[in-house]
């Protein structure tokens, strides 16, 4: 990859990570864990990939995005902010009474938000209608879905593997945020959906994996799902829950709850820092 | 009386579907391998490439039915009620009512109706599981005739709907020549001043045989179809309960939170009156001949004409 992209989408994902913190801190609930480690993936995504407008987020050709794993709102939400489909300081307003910045997605609200999800297993398969829907009238759009790991332990997502392979959706990839931590403890412990590779390829997909924190093996990824034909792509992502705040890294307790007035100023100073010293770089 | 004419509403259903097909190029058919069944396999034929199976895999049927329906085609569902408001209720709660998309769903084989197949498969409780969605519309047609109308009227609406159709065929009443169907107008097929019968599905025709019963027997039954159980005619159920004073409702459903749960709701905030309720009474049904299970589960004008008796009594 480029150095000065990569230096770009390495400042962009570290603004991303603060707006995440800002928002949880600001609801005193959400889920941060997840959230910061689909960061960099949706910076690539929203700050490379993707064929969107902020200032026309319904535009019929575009990108769609369905965040599968819908509890991680706050990540989608700092992203789009800092694309420029909602001001930043809206991410204050996250879970508040009045606010359009719900919980869990809400796609008839939130400027550049392509599905409502939240309920776990059903965001991929309104990418597969998407995805099919644009096969059927020959458009050119993409369609991503970002689950979790956990969330493949709901049937419904085999449901929808077994039909997107079936309706051969190469215009559809879906990513796994494979970080190994679902609320209950680590997923090998809690009801194991390992190995997730293998169970892709059986369904029929063509299996890509990727370091969720490295530019470089993103870009390699996506560009490599561009080039698959007749099949959908999983990209399964190795992440860190947490990546990018010292003390919330690979802590299972940091799946769904806010920091307090000093964990949050500890996290801003961390990512501050971390920020400070890319843009030093730059 | 000439001979009538008796259809499956889900036959209706099916070449509805195919018929309009050329005016509506944009719709897409879904199926959960029933095609055979609830007759979707009408519209396959007729327009193949529009026809999309899913495979027994209703919970991600409903789901590609929302991502289809947010691209700004339209697409219907399909299933029997059971599955398709059973077993998909929360992927039609979150991911087609929440966000209020633009899918029809096409239930087929609802109430008891099913026959052999027994309890499993007879849905008595689908019209009361998709009332308790926001927004969610719900059309249970009489007969084919209104069963053609409605799947056109759907179409035309801008939201979700959900559309009960039977297996059994049922008397066709309504003349196709005359016919015109308004979402959420309930119907008056006859005015009486003793009992408003207000019946859904295939009991309006039960009800209508009721009145006629009644009549010989001295009692002015009102009939009313209600046809949209949501959003109800308020309007015809106030009216018939300031002018008759009693209501007895008929539905292929259960008693609980289906028709007569609904008119009960709007008489007793409007006009407080009997309300009876004739249905299923919270029980499950079992493997039979559909005729001969309406008969045994009180789903029939004979049981209409005793509990306004016992009413008026």
């Amino acid at each position: 990859m480029d150095q000065t992209l990569k230096k770009q989408l390495q400042i962009t994902a570290c603004k991303v990570r603060m707006g995440i913190i800002e928002g949880v801190f600001n609801a005193k609930s959400g889920h941060p864990g997840g959230s910061l480690s689909i960061a960099d993936t949706l910076t690539y995504l929203y700050f490379h990939k993707l064929h969107v407008d902020p200032k026309n987020p319904k535009m019929a050709d575009r990108d769609r995005l369905v965040l599968s794993k819908g509890h991680t709102a706050p990540a989608l939400y700092s992203v789009l902010s800092q694309r420029g489909f909602f001001p930043e300081e809206e991410l204050k307003t996250l879970r508040k009474i009045g606010a359009r910045l719900q919980g869990h997605p809400d796609m008839k609200h939130i400027p550049g938000v392509d599905m409502s999800t939240g309920s776990l297993g059903q965001g991929i398969s309104a990418a597969c209608g998407m995805a099919l829907s644009g096969k059927l009238s020959d458009e050119s759009y993409k369609v991503y879905a970002i689950l979790g790991d956990g969330e493949v332990e709901e049937g419904q997502v085999w449901e929808a593997a077994m039909f997107a392979a079936h309706y051969k959706l190469d215009n559809l990839v879906a990513v796994v945020d494979n970080n190994g931590l679902q609320i209950d403890g680590k997923i090998t412990e809690v009801c194991s959906p390992m190995p997730i590779t293998d169970k892709f390829e059986a369904f029929g997909w063509h299996v890509i994996t990727m370091d969720a924190h490295e530019f470089d093996s993103i870009e390699k990824a996506f560009d490599e799902a561009e080039k698959v034909s007749g099949q959908p792509v999983a990209i399964v992502q190795t992440s860190t829950k947490g990546k990018g705040v010292s003390f919330m890294e690979n802590q299972v307790g940091w799946h769904g709850s806010a920091p307090n007035a000093e964990q949050y100023a500890q996290a801003m100073d961390e990512l501050k820092a971390a920020l400070a010293s890319l843009e030093k770089e730059a | 009386m000439a001979d009538v004419i008796k259809k499956a509403t889900r036959e209706s259903y099916g070449e509805a579907l195919a018929e309009l097909s050329g005016e509506y190029p944009d719709l897409i058919v879904l199926d959960a391998d029933l095609a055979a069944a609830t007759k979707t396999g009408i519209f396959k034929k007729a327009c193949p490439e529009r026809f999309i199976d899913c495979g027994i895999a209703e919970a991600n049927m409903m789901g590609v039915a929302a991502g289809i329906a947010s691209t700004g085609k339209k697409v219907f569902a399909s299933s029997f009620a059971m599955f398709a408001a059973g077993r998909a209720f929360e992927i039609v709660r979150n991911s087609i009512g929440y966000p209020h998309l633009n899918v029809k769903i096409g239930a087929t084989h609802a109430g008891i109706s099913v026959g052999e197949d027994g309890a499993t498969h007879q849905c008595n409780e689908d019209i009361a599981l998709m009332r308790t969605i926001p927004g969610m519309t719900i059309i249970n047609p009489a007969d084919d005739v209104e069963a053609k109308a409605a799947v056109k009227a759907a179409l035309d609406f801008e939201g979700p709907v959900y559309m009960r159709f039977g297996r059994l065929a049922v008397p066709v009443f309504n003349d196709k020549e005359t016919y015109k169907f308004e979402l959420g107008k309930g119907v008056q097929l006859k005015d009486g001043s003793d009992v408003s019968i207000i019946a859904t599905g295939l009991m309006v025709n039960e009800a209508l045989q009721a009145a006629d019963i009644l009549a010989g027997e001295g009692i002015s039954a009102r009939v009313i179809n209600i046809h949209t159980i949501k959003p109800i005619d308020r309007e015809i159920i106030i009216k018939a309960a300031k002018e008759t004073g009693l209501i007895v409702t008929a539905e292929e459903h259960s008693v609980i939170g289906g028709l007569g749960s609904a008119v009960a709701e709007v008489v007793t905030e409007e006009c407080p009156v009997k309300v009876v309720k004739v249905g299923v009474n919270d029980v499950f049904g079992h493997s039979g001949p559909a005729a001969d299970l309406l008969k045994e589960f009180g789903l029939c004008a004979d049981n209409i004409v005793k509990k306004v008796k016992e009413a008026i009594a």
